[in-house]
């Protein structure tokens, strides 16, 4: 029995990775998405099957209600959340995995029998360190997550809080939590298990505060990965393949977005870690952007531009998704078509604020995803196109990281959109990005600024084409 | 000559072992019943492995398998990639049920299956959150028609 449930933990793994898989491209990502839910019943229905005896009513009980609420929770927000806050409800879930394994892992503490890992006062040291790091790492992914997703949904300021000697305190807390789990093996006495949660709990939130919104696309990355470390922990405890296989999938998934996201901002990851870069565009401060000459346009004119454009390239970007633009972009593309005019969508990697996060927006708006392209996919059509429609992006466009070495965002990949014959520029204001940095752009001979709410500019745009 | 000496004593060679081996099978085969008890009492003392390098193996090659499918996926896909990550790591539901439905009349106690019971209910909200706003968001990924 023991070696035929092993045998069905084993295939939900593979199933899992069978769903990752399927991502790989869009017309298989649906059938992965289902292996991945038959992997996920699979292990559900094994765990039932082996455990106590069917006498154990309340047990099932429990067990059922347990899945019935959450179940019902997670369908419901499944189904209402807007695909503009798919960044904090990422954030939300991750905080709910993390808490979910320190329950898991005071469970396992209080009645170790039950998971064949020792007896109370005796269990395991090996479960005991796998138990230790899967809780601390569940904490500090269940706080952090918090945090990140207070910071996304704008419950909380996205610039950066900065605490005296924070460096200090964020090393005391990680010597301490060791120094703990030692104690922990050492003495068993539960009361370090639940100082260590404390201990990791803090940490999660100071870990997170000093990093600003816009670095939100690796925080993010990085708290998936922490949350599949802080299953694949568990996981060794309960001695369960499907867990340590999963664990391990999402850990490598999160740890390659963090570096794909690093990458996409020319940043070290531990520069990221150590937190205090920008804050909300709103905040950054405005040096001199007014005084030098601008060339402002108006919808009409934007129109007539974009009309008699051969080819268009458009670059959305974080203001995009804030101004929730999506339908009223795929309006005036599908005007530009009937036009004749060819339209393309270019996709930073750090645009938005989690990866792929332009992609979705566009996707629901029945923008077809062979339109849209990645930063070094269509880079080079920038000096062949008529028309860059920048909508809400900003630093990503921002030229002087090629030319200024001492910019704070020099050697970052951007959108050659200056190579354009017209750049659009949609943008609230002439302020600068979340790296608090001018535009050179802006200024440019080449450039119109279209000073409004990008949904606003855009439908403005639409009606000026009839 | 040399050649067929070599070959000769190759031949000795391999009927020794023959023998050895044939030797070993049946010691095996006598002591077949105390080797299954050992087996039983935990893989560990059979082989002189603990279990939990087996574990660890599964979590190596885990994360090399995750290294090559995650470059796979296409960037277009990242963010759909982050929820369905996050509705399988959900799978911890293996330990919070096991927690939730454990034995009292074995030695369990309330506070585990409390634990247990808060568990499967976070879980369960990202499992079914999880896999159905994926389920979505890729609906919506259309080819131009």
């Amino acid at each position: 029995m023991a070696d035929l449930a092993a045998f069905a933990y084993l295939i939900a793994g593979i199933l899992f990775i069978m769903a990752l898989r399927g991502l790989s491209h869009p017309t298989t990502s649906r059938q992965g998405n289902r292996f991945g839910m038959i992997g996920m019943a699979i292990a559900i229905l094994t765990t039932l099957l082996i455990l106590s005896p069917p006498s154990n009513f309340s047990g099932f009980l429990l067990i059922i209600v347990g899945l019935g609420v959450g179940g019902g929770i997670g369908a419901v927000i499944a189904k209402r959340v807007p695909m503009t806050a798919m960044p904090q409800l990422v954030a939300a879930f991750h905080s709910l995995v993390g808490l979910a394994a320190v329950f898991v892992a005071a469970g396992a503490l209080y009645s170790p029998e039950a998971f064949n890992i020792g007896v109370p006062g005796a269990v395991h040291t090996a479960s005991i360190i796998e138990m230790s790091l899967g809780v601390a790492i569940g904490a500090v992914t269940f706080t952090g997550s918090i945090i990140a997703f207070a910071k996304l949904d704008g419950r909380m300021s996205g610039s950066p809080i900065l605490l005296p000697a924070r460096h200090l305190i964020n090393i005391a807390l990680a010597v301490s939590l060791v120094l703990m789990i030692i104690l922990l093996i050492t003495t068993q006495w539960t009361g370090w298990f639940w100082l260590i949660t404390l201990a990791a709990l803090a940490l999660g939130v100071l870990l997170i505060v000093p990093i600003g919104g816009a670095d939100m696309p690796v925080v993010i990355s990085m708290l998936n990965s922490y949350s599949g470390w802080a299953a694949a922990g568990i996981g060794f405890t309960l001695g369960n393949t499907a867990l340590i296989i999963t664990g391990s999938l999402v850990g490598s998934s999160g740890a390659i977005l963090s570096y794909i996201m690093c990458k996409g901002m020319n940043r070290s990851f531990i520069s990221v870690i150590l937190g205090g870069f920008g804050g909300d565009s709103a905040v950054a401060a405005v040096i001199g952007a007014e005084v030098r000459p601008v060339k402002r346009g108006s919808a009409d004119d934007a129109a007539f531009i974009l009309q008699n454009a051969g080819s268009v390239i458009i670059v959305p970007g974080y203001g995009f998704a804030v101004a929730q633009a999506q339908h009223a972009l795929r309006e005036m593309a599908d005007k530009l078509k009937e036009h004749g005019v060819t339209v393309k969508y270019a996709i930073h990697p750090v645009a938005g604020r989690m990866p792929g996060h332009m992609n979705v927006l566009l996707a629901e708006a029945n923008v077809p995803y062979d339109e849209v392209f990645e930063l070094e996919d269509i880079n080079s059509e920038f000096a062949q196109a008529d028309v860059a429609y920048v909508i809400g992006a900003n630093d990503v466009t921002n030229p002087s990281a090629k030319t200024d070495p001492n910019s704070p965002i020099a050697g970052m990949p951007i959108l050659d959109v200056e190579k354009a014959k017209t750049v659009l520029f949609v943008k609230r204001s002439l302020g600068s990005g979340y790296a608090g940095i001018d535009n050179p752009l802006f200024f440019m001979d080449n450039t119109m600024m279209l000073l409004a709410d990008a949904k606003k500019m855009t439908e403005d745009i639409v009606k000026a084409m009839d | 000559m040399s050649a067929m000496d070599t070959l000769k004593e190759a031949a000795d060679r391999a009927a020794e072992a023959a023998a050895e081996f044939a030797r070993i099978a049946t010691e095996i085969a006598t002591n077949a019943p105390e080797a299954a008890e050992a087996a039983g009492q935990g893989a560990a003392a059979a082989v002189g492995v603990d279990p939990f390098m087996f574990q660890l193996s599964i979590f190596a090659m885990a994360c090399f398998v995750g290294y090559y499918v995650v470059w796979s996926v296409t960037p277009a896909l990242h963010t759909p990639l982050m929820s369905v990550t996050n509705a399988i790591s959900s799978v911890i539901v293996v330990g919070a049920l096991v927690a939730a439905g454990a034995d009292l009349d074995a030695g369990a106690t309330w506070a585990t299956r409390i634990f247990g019971f808060l568990g499967v209910i976070l879980a369960s909200v990202n499992i079914f959150g999880g896999f159905m706003v994926t389920e979505r968001m890729l609906a919506m990924y259309k080819k131009k028609v």
